[in-house]
């Protein structure tokens, strides 16, 4: 197993980091250098810098580019402007998820797709197979790009002075390219950690070049450790926990992402019916009293019957509580619903919240 | 490298024990404490619990995830450290210093068969 694992263009400055690798998505990924609460605590008040190479790379080229992307993204695109990036997901015919992912947009002729790890061959996969009738070219370019994620509220002037590239008026949400060392570099305001931050794209030499002037700089590597207790604390979902093929967006408690006045795209049949009817079980927030910590599969129980199970769950490091997103049945998906979860042999009351344990500070 | 005591008895789950008359003084090792991270959390047993050798009295928690902790006697919980719970991070400080559970056994020929400190040095070595 272990030797099929892929390893990042960073892969042997993180063996040389000293850092905790662990297995994640095909890939042989950095978990944590010197902790995941000292890393934590640098995006959400410093600065740090993710290795997040492993992210796949679609892109979308020709005369049907746009009609394609609308097809298959449940999120509407329609009179964007170029530059501008949207989130949300791929849907089955039954409503399924097959990935969440931030869809840029190059002009209508063309979209670059940022598709999760785990996802890239299924992803390439299904968006080829959809493509049939479309005049679009599809490129998996996940081999030729390196990503590195800049977050932090001091992550502009980090750009800005170390990288010495100029994000100050790329807003949030939005890309630009710049042309560095004779490439194309992507740069976006965008991130995973519910802090203000960049994401950057480019080839592996310029993303270890990259690194590699941020590590001079002492900007703290983050590893994929606190990647996911800082997603988590801002309620962003995990492909695979919060989202799967069993598990539509709007069961996610996503659906602002999902626009049904579309007059068409994959999915939209199934999800419509759902968000009509009303969805049978739905992804909340639990807040545990005492210091138990709620982990991914743990049941919910109510009157000590299971009504649901953890999807992800932590000792928040920001609030220092105990709290989780679990995906749990209705009615009990209402806020102040009185739960147990049953941790090892015991059970713990908590009570369901919303699922953002602490506020986002995008700098819009 | 992990601190490792001459005169403590060891389990290969990382636990340690230290026998006084029939009070099993029990704990995580150096060791394991190393291995799990920051822990925050520590899921103890309660006092009159029934432990047996081989099966789990409860579990330490680092931020990315629970271990269990396996007993390496049999007998009945009668003292908890308390101070764990407030400070787990205790742990981390000094795991020899800081025990989880006294346990009043009831098979003493149990922690005889135990790892010695030599043998539980190879197990950490592996």
């Amino acid at each position: 197993m272990e030797e099929n694992l892929i390893k990042t263009c960073l892969h042997d400055r993180h063996v040389k980091l000293g850092a905790l690798m662990s297995p994640f998505g095909g890939f042989d990924m950095p978990i944590q250098y010197k902790g995941i609460t000292e890393e934590h605590n640098a995006v959400r008040h410093e600065v740090g810098v993710f290795d997040v190479s492993h992210m796949g790379e679609v892109r979308v080229k020709g005369p049907d580019a746009y009609k394609f992307v609308s097809h298959i993204f449940v999120n509407d695109v329609t009179g964007a402007p170029n530059g501008q990036i949207f989130y949300g997901m791929m849907c089955y015919e039954n409503g399924g998820t097959v990935d969440d992912l931030l869809v840029y947009k190059v002009n209508d002729e063309e979209y670059f797709l940022v598709i999760n790890a785990s996802n890239i061959d299924k992803d390439v996969a299904w968006i080829k197979q959809n493509a049939e009738g479309f005049n679009v070219e599809i490129t998996d370019q996940s081999p030729y790009y390196g990503e590195v994620a800049i977050q932090g509220p001091k992550a502009e002037e980090t750009v800005e002075n170390v990288l010495e590239i100029p994000v100050k008026d790329i807003a949030f949400y939005n890309f630009k390219t710049f042309p560095i060392d004779g490439e194309e570099v992507i740069v976006s305001r965008t991130g995973y950690t519910g802090e203000d931050g960049f994401e950057v794209y480019g080839s592996h030499e310029f993303t270890q070049k990259v690194w590699d002037k941020l590590m001079e700089a002492g900007v703290q590597p983050c590893g994929l450790g606190c990647r996911d207790t800082l997603r988590f604390e801002v309620g962003l979902p995990l492909y695979g926990d919060e989202l799967s093929a069993d598990i539509t967006p709007i069961e996610a408690s996503l659906s602002m992402f999902v626009k049904l006045d579309k007059p068409e795209f994959i999915g939209k049949e199934a999800l419509a019916k759902q968000k009509a009817e009303g969805v049978k079980r739905r992804i909340i927030g639990i807040e545990l009293e005492g210091n138990a910590i709620p982990r991914h599969g743990y049941p919910v129980e109510v009157d000590g019957k299971q009504i649901g199970e953890i999807t992800t769950g932590y000792r928040s490091i920001s609030t220092g509580k105990s709290v989780a997103m679990a995906m749990v049945d209705k009615p009990y998906d209402k806020l102040g619903t009185n739960v147990e979860v049953r941790i090892r042999k015991k059970t713990f009351p908590g009570v369901v919240v919303k699922k953002r344990f602490y506020d986002k500070s995008y700098k819009k | 490298m992990s601190k490792i005591l001459e005169n403590l008895r060891y389990s290969d789950s990382h636990e340690w024990v230290k026998l006084e008359g029939d009070i099993a003084t029990v704990g995580i090792t150096d060791y394991a404490q190393h291995a799990l991270g920051s822990i925050v959390y520590v899921d103890m047993p309660e006092v009159g619990d029934e432990v047996s050798q081989g099966e789990d009295f409860g579990a330490v928690e680092s931020v990315k995830a629970a271990s269990d902790l396996i007993s390496p006697v049999s007998g009945e919980v009668v003292e908890i450290n308390e101070a764990l719970e407030d400070e787990p991070e205790l742990v981390n400080q000094d795991a020899f210093e800081n025990w989880i559970m006294k346990v009043k056994i009831s098979d003493p020929a149990e922690v005889e068969g135990l790892l010695d400190a030599a043998a539980y040095a190879k197990v950490c070595e592996e």
